[in-house]
C-alpha cells in the first residue's frame, strides 16, 4: 500500500526542482490529495501539469492509488 | 471490421463532438457514484450550464477508451467544444475562479455560492444522453 511519503518522494524524484506535500484523505491508503509545486511547470497550462503528475504513477493511478486529487503550482 | 473497443472510442468522440458541454463521470447526474464526480455534476448545476453525462462504469471498456483518447488517467473528465478541461481538482478551481463559467460561455447566476458546491442539488440535469457505449 503506498504511503505518502512514498508519493512524494516519486514526485519530488521525477519532476527536477518539485516540492509535493501530500496527505492521506480518509487513511486508507488510496485516497490522496498532493500540493506540487515545481518551476518545471511554469509556461504548462493547469491540465499539462496535473498530466505531468499524474505521469509520475503511471497505471497505478486507478489501481493501489485509487484517487490523486492535484494542486499544483509553478512557484511557491 | 472494427474492435468493439474502436466502436466504443468512435462512440466517445462522437459524443464529445456532438456536446458542447460534457461530462464523463461514475454513476449519473442524479446518482453520482463517486463523490469526485458528485462535486463536478454540482458545480455544472450550480452554473446552471446544461450539459450531457456518460455514466463510464457499464464497461470498463468506455475509461479505458476514454482516458486512451484524453491521455487523462481519472475520471470524471470534463470536456467543452471539444477540449479536455479537466478533472473534479481543475472544475473546482475553475469553478471558484470564474474561469469555469467564462470557458463555458455562461453568466454565473447570483446565487451561485462562491465556493464550489460539495454536493449534487437534488432535480434532473437538462440533459442526460442515453449511454448506449456498452452495447457494443
Amino acid at each position: 500500500m503506498p504511503t505518502t511519503d512514498d508519493l512524494k518522494q516519486r514526485i519530488e524524484t521525477s519532476i527536477p526542482g518539485a516540492r509535493a506535500d501530500v496527505v492521506d484523505l480518509n487513511g486508507g491508503g488510496d485516497h490522496f490529495r498532493a500540493t506540487v509545486t515545481a518551476p518545471a511547470f511554469a509556461g504548462l497550462s493547469r491540465i499539462e501539469q496535473h498530466r505531468r503528475v499524474y505521469a509520475v504513477f503511471g497505471p497505478d493511478i486507478g489501481g493501489p492509488i485509487h484517487a490523486l486529487s492535484l494542486v499544483t503550482r509553478s512557484e511557491a | 471490421m472494427s474492435t468493439p473497443e474502436q466502436q466504443i472510442s468512435e462512440a466517445i468522440q462522437g459524443a464529445i463532438a456532438d456536446n458542447e458541454v460534457i461530462l464523463f463521470m461514475k454513476g449519473t447526474p442524479e446518482a453520482p457514484r463517486c463523490g469526485f464526480s458528485a462535486r463536478s455534476v454540482a458545480a455544472l448545476e450550480a452554473l446552471g450550464a446544461p450539459f450531457a453525462a456518460v455514466d463510464v462504469l457499464p464497461d470498463p471498456r468506455i475509461r479505458q477508451e476514454l482516458s486512451a483518447l484524453s491521455n487523462w488517467p481519472t475520471i470524471p473528465q470534463l470536456f467543452v467544444h471539444g477540449d479536455l478541461v479537466g478533472g473534479c481538482d481543475i472544475i473546482t478551481e475553475m469553478y471558484e475562479s470564474g474561469e469555469l463559467a467564462q470557458t463555458i460561455g455562461v453568466e454565473a447566476p447570483g446565487d451561485a455560492p462562491e465556493q464550489a458546491p460539495i454536493a449534487a442539488e437534488p432535480g434532473a440535469p437538462p440533459l442526460t444522453i442515453e449511454n448506449n457505449l456498452h452495447r457494443s
